[in-house]
Formats: C-alpha cells, sequence, structure tokens
C-alpha cells in the first residue's frame, strides 16, 4: 500500500470518529489529541477502526509511538507488508 | 386494556415529539420492544413498552409533541377484544384525552381512520419514514424532521432531503444546542435550587488496578481491549451494593433506595452538550460485559438512538473528565438521583509506598451527595470502599 493511501485511510477513520475533523487540515507533525477532542473511549475505537481497516494488530505498548498523524502512517507503514 | 403513555426521560424532560411509530395497529409488542421514536430536547429516544400486548390504535401522529403521562396509543392485553378499546374510548372521551401541545391532526381520530380529514399544514406527510443515517444528519444539523419533505419511495425522508433543507434553513431560529442548554440549565438549576449537597474528594493510588489491566489487555486483541472506565465504574457499582444509601431516587420528600445500580454515565456529545444514559445493572456485569456494554453505549448516544429505559433508570452518576487533563470534579447531582460521583485523570504522582517516595499513578474520585439522604460520614465510608476495591483489580 502506498504512504498516500495508507494516509487516506488513517484520515478517513479518523473522522469516522470525530466527524467535525478535517483530518488533512490538521498539523501531522503534532500531538493528534492537542488538536481535537479525542477521550480514551474515541482513541481506542480509532485503533479499533485502523486494526479492523488495515488488518494491524496494535499493542497497547505501542500507543505511545502513535501521537501524531505521521508518526502513526509510519508506524502503519512498517508493519504493513510491502 | 394498556395505555401506551410518553414515559418520563429524566428530570430534564416534559415532552416529546413523536417521530415515527415502529409499530402498526395489530403488532403484537413484547415488554422491551421499541413502539417508537420520540424526539426531544436532547436526542431522538427509542421508546420501549413496558407490557406485553397487540396495537389496536396509534393515537399520537407524528409530528406532534405531547407532554410526558399523554396516552400516545392503545394495546389490548390478553382477553380485551376491540370492544374494550371502544368503551375505553368513549369513557376516556374528554377533551383531556391525550393533550397535544401542538396538534397537526385532531386529538382524538374518527372511529374509521380512511375517512379522517387531514389538516393541512405545512407539514409534510407525518408518516414519513426516516432512515437511520437521515435522523443522525439532522440531529447534527439541527433539522426538524417534521419540517422536512420526503422525496424518497412512499415520502420518506433521505439523507439528501436533510443536506438539502439543512442548507436552505441554516437561519433556523432554534436549534438543537439552544434547546440543549435550556434543558441541562433547568435540570441543573432544580438541583442547586433544590439538593443541599455535600462534598468529598479521596486520591485512590492505582498502581494495581494500571498494571493488571496492563497485563490483562496484553493478552487480547485490540477489539477486546479493556479501558479504565471499565474499572472504575464496576468499582463504583460493587461500593454502591455495600453502601446503597447513594443509590436511588428522592422523590416526594423522600428517598427510594433502588437495589439495582443503574450508573448513569455522563457522556459528551461531540456538537456540544452531554447526556448521562444508563448502564444498566453494572454491578452483575463482568468487566467485558461492562466494557462492550459501555461502548454500545456511548456510540449509540452520538448517534441518538438511545432507549427510554435508558434515559428513566439511572440510579446515580458517573462523570469522568479525566482525558483532557482535569484532576478533580465537583459534579451537580442529576435529580431525582442523590449522589454523582466524578473521577479527574489517572497521572503519575508522588505517593508513598513503604515508606518511600515514589511515582504513581493516583485518580482523584470525588463524591457529590444529597444531604436530605445522606452525611459526610457515610460518603467517606463509601469513597474508602471504592478505593479499597480497586486494589483488588481481579476480583472486579
Amino acid at each position: 500500500m502506498q504512504t498516500t493511501e495508507l494516509r487516506g485511510h488513517v484520515y478517513g477513520i479518523l473522522k469516522s470518529i470525530a466527524p467535525e475533523t478535517e483530518p488533512a487540515e490538521l498539523d501531522a507533525t503534532a500531538p493528534l489529541r492537542d488538536q481535537i477532542d479525542l477521550d480514551s473511549m474515541d482513541y481506542l475505537n480509532f485503533i479499533i477502526g485502523m486494526h479492523e481497516k488495515l488488518h494491524v494488530e496494535i499493542p497497547e505498548s505501542d500507543y505511545q509511538k502513535l501521537r501524531s498523524l505521521d508518526e502513526i502512517v509510519r508506524y502503519l507503514r512498517e508493519k504493513l507488508p510491502v | 386494556m394498556i395505555e401506551f403513555k410518553l414515559p418520563s426521560l429524566g428530570a430534564d424532560m416534559d415532552q416529546g415529539t413523536l417521530v415515527e411509530w415502529k409499530v402498526k395497529p395489530g403488532d403484537s409488542v413484547t415488554k422491551g420492544n421499541v413502539v417508537a421514536v420520540v424526539d426531544t430536547s436532547k436526542s431522538a429516544i427509542d421508546v420501549e413498552s413496558w407490557h406485553e400486548g397487540k396495537v389496536y390504535e396509534l393515537i399520537t401522529q407524528p409530528g406532534e409533541t405531547v407532554p410526558v403521562g399523554a396516552v400516545m396509543a392503545l394495546l389490548l392485553e390478553a382477553g380485551d377484544t376491540p370492544e374494550t378499546a371502544e368503551a375505553w374510548k368513549r369513557a376516556r372521551a374528554a377533551p383531556a384525552f391525550a393533550p397535544t401541545i401542538s396538534a397537526p391532526v385532531p386529538l382524538l381520530p374518527p372511529a374509521a381512520p380512511d375517512t379522517r380529514e387531514r389538516v393541512p399544514t405545512a407539514a409534510p406527510d407525518a408518516r414519513a419514514r426516516v432512515s437511520p443515517a437521515a435522523r443522525k444528519r439532522a440531529n447534527e444539523l439541527n433539522v426538524n424532521l417534521a419540517a422536512v419533505n420526503g422525496s424518497g419511495p412512499d415520502g420518506a425522508i433521505t439523507l439528501e432531503d436533510i443536506e438539502r433543507v439543512a442548507t436552505t434553513t441554516m437561519t433556523a431560529p432554534v436549534s438543537r444546542m439552544s434547546e440543549m442548554r435550556k434543558t441541562i440549565g433547568a435540570a441543573m438549576a432544580r438541583s442547586k435550587r433544590e439538593i443541599p449537597h455535600y462534598y468529598l474528594a479521596t486520591d485512590i493510588p492505582l498502581a494495581r488496578a494500571t498494571e493488571w489491566l496492563a497485563a490483562r489487555n496484553t493478552q487480547h486483541s485490540v477489539t477486546e481491549r479493556i479501558l479504565m472506565a471499565a474499572l472504575l465504574l464496576k468499582a463504583v457499582a460493587l461500593a454502591l451494593k455495600r453502601h446503597p444509601g447513594l443509590n436511588g431516587f428522592y422523590r416526594e420528600g423522600r428517598f427510594e433506595p433502588i437495589s439495582a445500580v443503574h450508573i448513569g454515565v455522563a457522556i459528551s456529545l461531540r456538537q456540544g452538550g452531554l447526556i448521562a444514559p444508563a448502564l444498566h445493572d453494572c454491578g452483575g456485569k463482568n468487566l467485558d460485559e461492562l466494557m462492550r456494554d459501555l461502548a454500545d453505549l456511548v456510540r449509540r448516544a452520538r448517534a441518538f438512538t438511545l432507549r427510554s429505559s435508558e434515559l428513566s433508570d439511572p440510579t446515580i452518576t458517573v462523570t469522568n473528565l479525566g482525558d483532557n487533563g482535569t484532576d478533580l470534579v465537583h459534579g451537580v447531582i442529576y435529580p431525582p438521583q442523590v449522589a454523582i460521583i466524578g473521577f479527574g485523570g489517572v497521572r503519575e504522582r508522588p505517593w508513598i509506598i513503604d515508606g518511600a517516595v515514589r511515582a504513581a499513578p493516583v485518580v482523584t474520585a470525588t463524591l457529590a451527595a444529597d444531604h436530605r439522604v445522606s452525611d459526610g460520614h457515610l460518603g467517606a465510608l463509601f469513597l474508602a470502599d471504592l478505593s479499597r476495591s480497586l486494589q483488588a483489580p481481579d476480583k472486579l
């Protein structure tokens, strides 16, 4: 999967959880939860969304690597088969 | 003869607008079946039947606003005949029958429905059906469904209809947001006026709970992961079982304790406002069930598909405001409940363990309770019990 396509999936999942946000307009390098209102249930649903869409297992201990959108896309990129 | 009435859906709701019937005359309903969808200032609600019976007549028409307690439909019980229903109607044919606040159609329809005259109004076909997606969008955009002309099959209201109306009526004078703010304000003003609150707080170390949870979650797939919120809710339910004086309703000058713990979970809605529907029987569910039901409740609250029992049943409220960095919540009791429990964020703080200062995850739990029903002594025992429960997470 191309990085652009991957990013599109991530943005789509985020938008389904926080419909009022425009993911493309967020600062992709800054922590996500500083920019949009995501509680722990929303964040879990975001992780579940990526798991279900991309079939990636994301352990809780990796949450700290998934703060910004860029970090998330990079993480998924590494986890997905090329 | 069963009178299907608009149930009370909490302290801040005294009327509702029928959006659609989910049943038609002749249908059998059992307890818990969704009979109607009613719009309130906060949300569209699936109204459930409390009885078993067969629908005889639908009295309230879609688009009508009726007060709590109004008879919306007649159901036949076992042994009832249509004659029973007709006799009931004649006996109740006073003007007070099914009072409506705004009535686009006659209150008491004539016996033969096919000859009934529709009062011409600007409102669309009152029987129009609405797709769930359209209803959700209408809620988001504050579109009054009664003012939408459906373009779908049989006049069904579609997503496109909602979008069209929303763009042409963006200047709607009363938005759902301002209505919701008003109803929350009214309930909270009543609370502050009538309920003599007392407030307690305690810091609860969560090192054991955090470790237990992390270990448990590593063994489960992401879809079966549990949040700390579920542990907190279960611990609250267990502590309430041992201190029932905080769980129940204060009505007509006296406290009615309730044995089941239906925790009203405060859920913030993304477009603003909040709602605190019941997570039923928290004490009787294990953590997996509690987490599953909590996720479902949050999802449905935000999609505006709550059930009437979820609004009328909460025996106590829990508000969890820690996710955005708050340490301490001073709750306002939601009448007729008699207590509210608040949790701030779980944060690493200096904590003394075995005589040494260590960094440990700690949460501040607060209790606001009604002095007409309990004293600070009971509240303190409850908070101590809650703290103890959370030190043995494997027993939750």
